[in-house]
């Protein structure tokens, strides 16, 4: 095509229609970013209502009922809205460009794949505004919270998370064929970026729990609607079933939304250690086994809920075996890091904390994973801060790595560093304000998903609280920092855009032109 | 287009939108029609407009084959999509299994007070049989369960009742005239015919392939008629429903999925034979066909499966 995208200056129908209609990758992975990132301010929304609340004991700004509504939205929220969003919009922007491929293997698709999200999530956030509420059982929606005493509006719920998994399902089928299918000469499985193996492998993950999933929103249906008795013991089902299947779902899922992560540190740390990194093919085998894993170990989610003993240390193991792999890569990282020439750029930072603050939060799943210890951790603030540590300073900090460093590439363009690096200290600050004090709630014993505590927890909250509020203060600072290097960045045009990227995204002339490699490059 | 290379990248297209808003609309429309006093007509709306763009989809996608656009590295990826769409519908029913082994096994006999984990101990317990009777008392751990707990301890005021009669597996002297036998003797059949079509199609004799492949649907569809007639028997004559305990929930469930499953791909197969007479397909080039085809081999597989542990193994 000989014209470039359709922009503003050919008028509104236009520039709507390129968005609505694109089958480009890059146009696509746009979307995917943006929506991600007003998803993130909606749950970040939810997540300083329900900080307000928890500053001080006793019932001060809303209802019990609402506040059981704002943990489940938010959780909801951030994980299938904001996180999960935006590594795919950074897979459709950057699987292309590391292959060499000239776009997604089924392009008409992936533009599906994104428009179904803003139905999906348009359905659950309406049923804020109808009669009985949203949600109110947790983004894990156990049965009979989500069955027998749900609100009816939980059907919106449910064919929501339909629609959403279906979307998820299609990306990741694209991503698995483009990986397979369109690699351009020379580059052998073995010689794709780690943000690339990690995605492969996720969105395999994603294939095969997705689906796992609606099985499990399908029998809530059946048992609200139609008699069925899957999660009723009366009937001669089981409550405990509900779990099982959702967290068979729910712990490979977390690593779908870590691995990708993974991924984007193992991009950027060479680049500012200007050295290659360290033990490439482990850190692929390390993927791949934490990926098998994390469908054998579920039931750590469920020590408490009375497994026979068998089951419960037979999961125990399991799960610390994870260690392992994750060991690998962390050692890997720090390797990569060691006698490099290392500058301080900010995706760096936002890389470096995320090794520190993951591994943090690893450590806190090995504490968790210990059957018997958990008894006392489990469904306290302990569990909240081991997983805020892994998926906000582990995934998002990752995410706001990956923008500030291919940012430059998309639109040719850099950021403000100043800017850049004051928005992480205070992030950096605020995330550890906010999340390390809630680690000594939870050993004091103060229970998760309650609008209010006992006296004794008060200070920590507080502090917590405000952390909270400083946290959500730098995503301002980021947006406006986007926005600004979007219209009037610096410009720059030099395609290797960092001293040490190495990649074939980074041969391409920056900014990158709308279409990319559509002849494929001889990778040596 | 970006005609330079060799992948055939399609221009912009108003597909996808439309069919993100039809399933935009059948979510909520389902979503409402589920309530007290809800309507079909949003979801119904939304599903006329998921048909239409489904038909123009395909019918773009095979124009775009006769043109020549379609590499055959694009065909790779068609091929790749298909398989991995069929592995996620392996994982669906894989859930569905993996609910009424747990039931099956454990949670059954956990209500009924016997113990733990078979494989590692077996014994009952004291605390599992004090735990079941002062749960469920009365109840007593059978497969199928023809007394839901519900009963055992409320007797005719339960909730959940459990079914008259089960869908009983009446030994193999009496498969003759079991339907569920009858089932699987058609599914694997047409699994065999369409192989045989597949094989007609890659000689060159499209006139075996037509034929092979309708016999093959007629198939698809006896079975679906078998399968109708066999739920009028469970609900008429079994008093097996949705709505007896685990044992109809599961029963109907799975059988219900992959009855589904079995009406979409005879639908697949019909589309392919009607382009089949339409003259479409080569002997090199006939993915349609194919995808519908392993998607046939997926649902007769799932069969035995059922056929082996929801009717037989009772
Ligand atoms: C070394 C690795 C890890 C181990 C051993 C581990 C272990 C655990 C255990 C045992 C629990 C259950 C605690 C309880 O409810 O009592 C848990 C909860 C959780 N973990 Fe991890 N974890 C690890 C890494 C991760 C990662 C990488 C993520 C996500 C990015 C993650 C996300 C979560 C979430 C979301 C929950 C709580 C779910 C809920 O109840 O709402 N974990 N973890
Ligand atoms: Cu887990």
């Amino acid at each position: 095509m000989a014209h470039g995208p359709a922009t503003l200056a050919d008028g509104w129908g236009k520039y709507i229609s390129r968005w609505v209609f694109t089958t480009n990758h890059k146009d696509i992975g746009t979307l995917y970013l943006w929506f991600s990132f007003a998803m993130f301010i909606m749950g970040g929304a939810f997540a300083m209502i329900i900080r307000a609340e928890l500053f001080q004991p006793g019932m001060q700004l809303i209802k019990p009922e609402f506040f059981n509504q704002m943990t489940t939205m938010h959780g909801l929220v951030m994980v299938f809205g904001a996180i999960m969003p935006a590594f795919v919009g950074l897979a459709n922007w950057l699987i292309p460009m590391m292959i060499g491929a000239p776009d997604m293997a089924l392009p008409r698709m992936n533009n599906l794949s994104f428009w179904i999200l803003p139905f999906a999530f348009a359905i659950l956030t309406s049923t804020l505004f109808m009669e009985g509420g949203g949600p109110n059982f947790g983004w894990t929606f156990y049965a009979p919270l989500s069955t027998t005493y749900a609100p009816d509006t939980v059907n919106y719920f449910i064919f929501g998370v339909h629609i959403m998994g279906a979307s998820s399902i299609m990306g990741s089928i694209n991503i698995i064929a483009t990986v397979m299918n369109m690699r351009a000469p020379g580059m052998t499985y073995m010689k794709m970026p780690l943000f690339v193996w990690t995605w492969v492998i996720t969105a395999f993950l994603l294939v095969a729990v997705m689906p796992v999933l609606a099985g499990a929103v399908t029998m809530m249906l059946m048992d609200i609607n139609f008699g069925t008795s899957f999660f009723d013991a009366a009937g001669g089902g089981d409550p405990v079933l509900f779990q099982h299947i959702f967290w068979f779902f729910g712990h490979p899922e977390v690593y779908i939304i870590i691995l990708p992560a993974f991924g984007v540190v193992s991009q950027i740390i060479p680049t500012f250690s200007r050295k290659p990194l360290f033990g490439y093919s482990s850190m692929v085998y390390a993927t791949a086994a934490i990926a098998f894993l994390s469908f054998v170990v579920w039931a750590h989610h469920m020590f408490t809920v009375g497994m026979p003993i068998a089951g419960e240390l037979y999961f125990m193991y399991a799960t610390m075996l994870i260690a392992v792999p994750t060991g690998v890569k962390v050692f890997n990282w720090i390797t990569t890091m060691y006698r490099g020439s290392l500058t301080f750029e900010t995706p760096m930072l936002f890389s470096i904390a995320f090794v520190i603050l993951f591994t943090f939060g690893g450590f806190t799943g090995m504490m968790l994973s210990i059957a018997a210890a958990d008894m006392q951790y489990h469904d306290t603030y302990f569990v909240v801060a081991h997983f805020h540590y892994v998926m906000v300073a582990g995934a998002v900090f990752s995410g706001t790595a990956a923008v500030y460093y291919w940012l430059p590439k998309w639109c040719g363009r850099m950021y403000d560093e100043t800017m850049g690096k004051v928005q992480f200290w205070i992030a950096f600050i605020g995330f550890n304000i906010t999340f390390m004090p809630q680690h000594f709630l939870g050993l004091a014993g103060m229970p998760r998903r309650y609008a209010d505590y006992g006296l004794q927890f008060a200070d920590w909250n507080m502090v917590s609280s405000i952390g909270a509020f400083m946290y959500g203060g730098a995503q301002i600072l980021f947006l406006f920092n986007v926005i600004r290097t979007i219209g009037w960045g610096k410009p720059t045009d030099d395609p290797q855009v960092w001293e040490g990227a190495e990649g074939l995204e980074w041969t391409v002339p920056t900014p990158a032109p709308y279409h990319t490699f559509a002849t494929p490059p001889k990778v040596k | 287009m970006s005609t330079e290379g060799t992948y055939y990248v399609p221009d912009q297209s108003k597909l996808p939108i439309f069919a993100a808003t039809g399933m935009g609309v059948m979510a909520y429309g389902a979503a409402s029609w589920v309530l007290e006093g809800g309507t079909a007509t949003i979801f119904l709306f939304g599903s006329l407009i998921m048909a239409a763009v489904l038909y123009k989809w395909w019918s773009i996608v095979i124009d775009e084959n006769m043109r020549g656009l379609a590499s055959p590295q694009l065909k790779q990826s068609y091929v790749l999509g298909m398989l991995w769409f069929i592995f996620s519908e392996v994982m669906f029913f894989a859930c569905f299994f993996g609910a009424l082994f747990y039931v099956r096994v454990l949670v059954n006999s956990w209500i009924g007070g016997e113990a733990a984990v078979g494989w590692f101990d077996d014994t009952p317990t004291d605390a599992a049989a004090a735990n079941a009777e002062h749960l469920w008392p009365g109840y007593e751990a059978t497969w199928p369960p023809m007394i839901t707990p519900d009963q055992a301890v409320n007797g005719d005021a339960a909730q959940f009742k459990g079914p008259d009669q089960a869908m009983n597996n009446p030994g193999i002297m009496g498969w003759v005239s079991w339907l569920p036998f009858w089932n699987t003797v058609v599914l694997l059949t047409s699994s065999f015919t369409v192989h045989v079509a597949h094989v007609a199609l890659k000689d060159g004799n499209r006139k075996k392939f037509n034929t092979w492949l309708g016999i093959t649907v007629l198939l698809g569809f006896i079975f679906l008629v078998l399968q109708v007639e066999e739920y009028i028997h469970a609900y008429q004559e079994l008093g097996l429903t949705l709505e007896s305990g685990i044992y109809g929930t599961t029963f109907f469930m799975l059988t219900g999925f992959h009855g589904m499953h079995v009406t979409l791909g005879t639908v697949m197969l019909l589309i392919q034979w009607l382009r089949g007479l339409k003259g479409h397909f080569s002997q090199d080039d006939q993915f349609g066909f194919e995808a519908a085809s392993w998607y046939w081999h997926f649902v007769d597989v799932v069969w035995v499966g059922l056929f082996i542990f929801v009717y037989i193994l009772t």
